[in-house]
């Protein structure tokens, strides 16, 4: 892993975008590393867009402002492809994970990826909807981030899945988050 | 060992709250601070804390039950934000001006109107001269740090005065970092049991409480409260020693970054002082000799301390995230000038307002700023002592 790696979410409120940053946070602060998750607050309204960050360091994280040149953009919503730039200021390198059942190489030519960025997609929704019963993509999606960026092994990730749902949640639902997570790790496909 | 998590700002000032368990709470919710007293109240209904929790309808009442309770012989602390701050403005001044040992967290935020729930620093600010100590805190550590070492700067038999704990809101009551949490029983010995002065409740040795005072005493009993000031710094500075004990970390007055030997420099609080040193390390990497002072203890001011850290420099620029409307600069720059009033040789000074009402510090607003200052010091010319940064012309 580089020295830190920024990651900018996009999603629409009410998808569970924040507490992905935070799960992925929590599950990266093992091995000694410094970790920020935090969202961008606007009006806090289901549907509205809205975009949450992540820093991951083995130094002390000091810059407290916004991710403007992510190393990773994970899109938890692709409505917003039509929106807004999500690639606005992400690295020459950068990796994009995209929640949409269409084929990588066609959100590849939507996203004008430059050669040496990558692009994923993972269908987080559909995932969600048969793992929970609800198009909650934010479990998938970690799982497909955890596998595209090795940040942190499924086994961490899933164990703080685990422990974050856990506070919230019935069993039923926390499961159903778990194998969401391990099917968005497996799923993620590169374009 | 410690505890190592990955929590908010408001968390970790909670946290510090269940481990200092004090005797009485009496609070009242507002954005951002809201969620310190939702945990706390919390830990209160759950038997974490032994704390008497006081809900009650307003932060004027918030402060005033604060002062009874503090009054009667307690432990006592509370949080607010903006406009609750604004409207316990009275209060602040006789918790201060009774010597009653509150700690309160503040969480910046802008001030009405127009409407804002974002960070800047207008309430603190505004209260600055109120008669309370105040610790800015740059990150969830410190403020996390700062609350503990509050209890034990207030409650000071030398000092007996409220304390105010300053956090930025949202950037850092609401984000998520790593902290160091202490051992639970460390920090309970570490501020000790609470000790009574003249207590209300010890009804044996009765004492009055918020006298009338006419001419003929007044100005000595206020005297007194800026001689009791001047006392503050020595024991922020022992407290810090015996902190350090317990957690490893080093506080002081003011923290200083790369500054001994630098021409030019920043004096900036809170958040936006780290995002300031990622720059400063970038402009020494391009042999730029830049530097940072990030006040901590605001009030009292460490004048003297602060004057003699600064004095070498050949150019600073002094970021205020809150404007004082009419006065020519903002209020730090005010103290730093002032703080150099009496040096013989002493740095260009210039003024930036930034980030107001939440509006980003981005890394390229500090790279402007130290370029600007780089040129004061090759050529001594100024364009302008006072402008807005980040703003639409």
């Amino acid at each position: 892993m580089a020295e830190m790696m920024e990651i900018r979410w996009h999603g629409r409120g009410g998808q569970g975008t924040v507490t992905a940053a935070k799960v992925l946070a929590d599950a990266c602060l093992s091995s000694g590393r410094h970790v920020q998750a935090f969202p961008e607050y606007g009006p806090e309204r289901a549907g509205a867009p809205l975009r949450a960050y992540n820093r991951i360091s083995s130094k002390e994280l000091r810059m407290h402002c916004p991710v403007l040149n992510p190393q990773v953009v994970s899109v938890v919503d692709a409505t917003l492809l039509d929106s807004i730039n999500v690639a606005d200021g992400s690295t020459k390198d950068a990796i994009f994970v995209v929640n949409t059942s269409k084929d990588p190489k066609e959100i590849r030519a939507k996203l004008k990826a430059q050669q040496g960025q990558k692009v994923y997609t993972v269908d987080a929704s559909k995932i969600a909807k048969e793992c929970i019963g609800r198009s909650l993509p934010n479990a998938p999606m970690l799982g497909a981030i955890c596998k595209v960026t090795s940040l942190v092994s499924l086994e961490s990730l899933l164990e703080d899945v685990r422990k974050s749902f856990g506070k919230k949640f019935a069993q039923k639902i926390i499961d159903g988050n778990l194998e969401a997570t391990k099917r968005g790790y497996g799923e993620v496909k590169e374009g | 060992m410690a505890r190592v998590v990955a929590v908010t700002g408001n968390e970790a000032v909670a946290e510090a709250l269940r481990q200092v368990n004090p005797d009485v709470s009496s609070a009242y919710p507002i954005t951002p601070a809201t969620d310190i007293m939702q945990r706390f109240t919390g830990f209160v209904s759950n038997g974490k804390v032994k704390t008497e929790m006081i809900l009650v309808e307003s932060e004027h009442s918030a402060m005033s039950g604060c002062i009874g309770a503090s009054a009667a012989g307690g432990r006592v602390m509370t949080a607010t934000s903006s406009q609750g701050l604004a409207l316990m403005w009275e209060e602040l001044f006789i918790a201060s001006g009774t010597r009653l040992p509150i700690v309160m967290a503040l969480v910046n935020r802008a001030l009405s109107a127009p409407l804002n729930i974002h960070g800047d620093h207008s309430d603190g600010m505004g209260a600055r001269d109120c008669g309370w100590i105040q610790l800015w805190s740059e990150n969830a550590q410190d403020a996390y740090d700062n609350t503990i070492q509050a209890f034990r700067i207030a409650e000071h038999m030398d000092l007996r005065l409220p304390a105010m704990v300053c956090l930025d809101g949202f950037i850092i009551s609401h984000s998520i970092e790593r902290i160091e949490y202490i051992e639970d029983d460390k920090v309970k010995n570490f501020v000790g049991e609470f000790k009574n002065l003249n207590p209300l409740l010890d009804l044996e040795h009765p004492v009055s409480y918020g006298p009338l005072i006419l001419p003929d005493y007044y100005m000595e009993y206020r005297k007194a409260h800026a001689e009791v000031m001047s006392k503050v710094a020595g024991v922020v500075l022992d407290v810090a020693k015996d902190f350090e004990k317990i957690s490893g970390r080093k506080y002081g007055l003011f923290e200083t970054y790369r500054l001994d030997d630098a021409e030019i420099g920043l004096v900036i609080l809170n958040s936006a002082a780290g995002t300031s040193k990622d720059v400063i390390d970038a402009f020494r990497e391009k042999g730029i000799k830049a530097g940072l002072l990030k006040p901590r203890l605001y009030r009292p001011f460490p004048y003297e301390e602060v004057g003699n850290a600064l004095k070498h420099l050949k150019a600073v620029c002094v970021l205020d995230r809150a404007d004082a409307f009419g006065a020519s600069y903002g209020p730090l720059f005010m103290d730093i000038a002032s703080s150099l009033y009496t040096c013989k040789e002493k740095p260009v000074l210039i003024n930036k307002i930034y980030g107001l009402g939440g509006r980003d510090y981005l890394p390229e607003h500090a790279g402007l700023v130290l370029d600007e200052l780089a040129g004061i010091a090759k050529t001594g010319k100024v364009k302008t002592f006072k402008e807005y940064i980040g703003v639409r012309e």
